[in-house]
């Protein structure tokens, strides 16, 4: 019986979390293509120095520190996942443990230890987030929805720890008694380095009944929170344990000064300045006829990278920690940018599956990012470089620009000013291009 | 007038004669007065050094940058690709530059357009020069002085050169102070972006004063930059604390070009 139900919430866990999956890559694919397939071997590198050795992370040694155990210890823990779904499976209780003797006390003890760190990491983080208030934690922008799921993935990882000692402390005790089902090696106790301190401590004085019924709560209720965890990433920031990876691995290789040069532009500004240009020619066979726009006003006009950055960001605020419009008060925040963009896929996304690919629901990105955001950025690449995961809320900001600029003229008077200056005199300030050797003379 | 020998692109040609680098100097260095000095220091550099350099006077335009950064594409790639058509005529191989937002640009955002050359930031041509044992410089009169160095975003984060400066300041024996925000956590000036041309969004500082906090907290008697923009911020922040009696603002092009005497 408890096979079955067991095959079932396997079946169940994966099949929502695979079912997910796709309607998040369907989501990303939504964006613009371009391609990040070139340099392998740097991405891979890039990909490893700052996914999985967190290399942007130790900026700030403490956090860096405490995220790390969470790390190792998420990582480390999942290896006890392939015998709970054996045990599950085929009813058998801890099968592992006479073939691997020692390496197998080993594993789970190493696996204890960092749940316990953990458990304390945990709740520092919950202090700092919700009672020390660390302004990069606790900024408006997270008001609601996003402090509380910050709160949940941390309760998530107090329970699970919770279930785990259960399930182990209950054992252990019962093991202790020749009660477990676990294969009897005669050695008296599972000896993990914590559990077979905690658990006599803990459930000692229990019945027979009372500890199966604790070591089951423990068992089940680990493998329930870790389908729930799992299922729960893609609707949350804490995707980015998956997402890092893919993300830093398409990373911008390029100096981060560098921006992109709209083809679109290049292609008119050609024909313009070829005196020979039939402008009336039509466009030669196999070039793709003009976009619908120049820059982004809605989550489709973005690529599909900045739309795999909105997926994957933890909502850490490191880079609006960083930013200069920020720190002197401006509305910006480079954060809020990245989570702006997430929550209008997400609804974009939404309506097209409901509605139809041409469904208008009358709103844009530009109706959750408004433009006295889009102008306090000053373009510094603070938020790209303090992002532990390669996130860049800087193309964003630009590509709005650019929509609001090149297709509604929208911008502050000065910058008209500024254009115009360039557009007949050739500098941003009105002195004529003749004078530009002048001071060889003063 | 002035003893500097500037030669424009055009006048090098019709003596027959090719540089070896381009000085690009850029809007803010043309026409901005603070900058200009900023410019001439450079040009005494070249000078004293006996580069064989050109500048494009009245053919050089705006790269584009302002209009880029401020999402008018059409304005940057016609701004391009007209100085692209002027360097190209002239088969222009090496480009050297004194801001590092003309220098992001040329190196950068030319090439897909057309237009690729070698493209150095002053700081580092100043810094070949010394390897090259063209130029020697010693601390004269920054001796003893403390120095603090900006990063430029485009310089730095931009484009990784946070070195070339920092060495041209330590080869004047003075003792270079660093901010607690410097290199890659470098604060911005608050320019960049075309903020350099608008009033700031409602806030409750300007990044400027902000910045110049940073410097001001490091105590030094000069704050050296490597950007024209960055140089007028600073600037206007030392005036904003009424410490201009006190604290310099100086280009590191006219550090070195003062202690060699130029
Ligand atoms: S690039 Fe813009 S958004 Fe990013 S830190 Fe600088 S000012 Fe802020
Ligand atoms: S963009 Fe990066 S730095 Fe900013 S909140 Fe998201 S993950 Fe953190």
């Amino acid at each position: 019986m408890s096979i079955v139900i067991f095959a079932l919430l396997l079946a169940a866990g994966f099949g929502f979390f695979i079912w997910n999956v796709r309607l998040v890559r369907q989501n990303i694919l939504l964006g613009i293509d371009v391609d990040r397939t070139d340099h392998l071997p740097e991405r891979f590198k890039v990909m490893t120095l700052i996914a999985l050795g967190q290399k942007k992370m130790f900026k700030r040694p403490v956090p860096a520190l405490l995220h790390l155990v969470i790390y190792a210890s998420f990582c480390i823990t999942q290896i006890e996942l392939i015998e709970i779904f054996v045990d599950g499976l085929i009813g058998s209780h801890r099968i592992f443990r006479p073939s691997l003797g020692g390496f197998y006390t080993f594993m789970i003890s190493l696996i204890e230890v960092l749940s316990l760190l953990t458990f304390f990491v945990t709740i520092a983080f919950l202090w700092r987030r919700n009672i020390l208030k660390v302004p990069r934690l606790s900024m408006k922008e997270l008001a609601g929805w996003a402090k509380t799921d910050a709160n949940l993935i941390l309760i998530f990882e107090l329970l699970l720890i919770t279930f785990i000692f259960m399930m182990n402390g209950a054992d252990e005790v019962l093991y202790r008694r020749g009660l477990s089902h676990a294969e009897n090696l005669g050695d008296g106790s599972f000896g993990f380095a914590v559990s077979s301190f905690l658990g006599p401590k803990l459930f000692g004085g229990m019945s027979e009944h009372g500890l199966h019924i604790v070591e089951r709560i423990g068992w089940w209720g680990h493998i329930c929170m870790v389908f729930t965890f799992m299922n729960y990433l893609p609707y949350s920031k804490h995707f980015h344990i998956l997402l890092a990876f893919p993300n830093t691995f398409y990373s911008n290789l390029w100096p981060k000064g560098r921006f992109t040069n709209l083809a679109s532009v290049t292609k008119e500004v050609q024909l313009m300045m070829d005196p020979n240009a039939d402008p009336f020619a039509a466009a030669p066979e196999g070039t793709d006829a003009a976009p619908s726009r120049f820059g982004a006003r809605d989550v489709n006009d973005l690529t599909w990278k900045n739309l795999l950055d909105a997926y994957t960001c933890t909502e850490c605020g490191r880079c609006t920690a960083n930013c200069p419009a920020n720190i002197t008060g401006k509305l910006l925040s480079p954060r809020k940018i990245m989570m702006d963009t997430r929550d209008r896929l997400v609804e974009y996304g939404n309506n097209i599956r409901q509605h139809g690919k041409d469904y208008d629901d009358g709103k844009s990105l530009l109706s959750y990012i408004t433009e006295e955001e889009i102008w306090a950025c000053t373009s510094c690449n603070a938020c790209t470089e303090a992002c532990p995961v390669n996130i860049d809320p800087l193309s964003i900001i630009i590509d709005l620009r650019r929509y609001l600029v090149m297709e509604e003229s929208k911008m502050p008077v000065e910058l008209t000013g500024m254009l115009t200056n360039i557009e007949n005199n050739g500098a941003p300030w009105q002195f004529s291009q003749a004078d530009r050797i002048n001071w060889r003379d003063e | 007038m002035s003893n500097l020998r500037v030669p424009t692109m055009a006048e090098m040609m019709m003596n027959g004669e090719t540089p070896d680098i381009l000085f690009w100097v850029g809007c803010s260095g043309s026409f901005d007065d603070r900058a200009k000095k900023i410019t001439k220091a450079v040009v005494k550099i070249l000078n004293h050094c006996g580069v064989k350099f050109a500048v494009l006077g009245a053919e050089e335009s705006c790269t584009g940058d302002p209009a880029k950064r401020a999402g008018n594409e059409f304005t940057f790639q016609m701004q391009a690709m007209m100085n692209i058509q002027v360097l190209n005529g002239y088969e222009v191989k090496k480009i050297v530059t004194a801001c590092p937002h003309c220098f992001n640009t040329l190196k950068n955002e030319y090439p897909e357009l057309g237009g690729t050359y070698e493209v150095i930031h002053h700081t580092q041509l100043i810094q070949n020069l010394i390897n090259e044992g063209k130029l020697t410089v010693e601390g004269g009169v920054f001796k003893g002085k403390k120095i603090t160095f900006h990063d430029p975003c485009y310089l730095g984060r931009g484009n990784d050169v946070y070195e070339a400066p920092r060495e041209l300041i330590q080869k004047l024996d003075a003792e270079l102070v660093e901010m607690k925000r410097c290199k890659t956590n470098g604060l911005c000036c608050g320019a960049g972006g075309a903020q350099m041309f608008k009033e700031a969004e409602k806030g409750n500082k300007e990044v400027n004063v902000e910045r110049t906090e940073d410097a001001l907290e490091v105590k030094p008697n000069i704050i050296a930059t490597g950007c024209p923009f960055c140089n007028t911020m600073m600037t206007d922040g030392v005036k904003h604390f009424e410490k201009e009696q006190e604290i310099q603002v100086l280009d590191v092009a006219e550090l070195i070009a003062n202690a060699v005497d130029l």
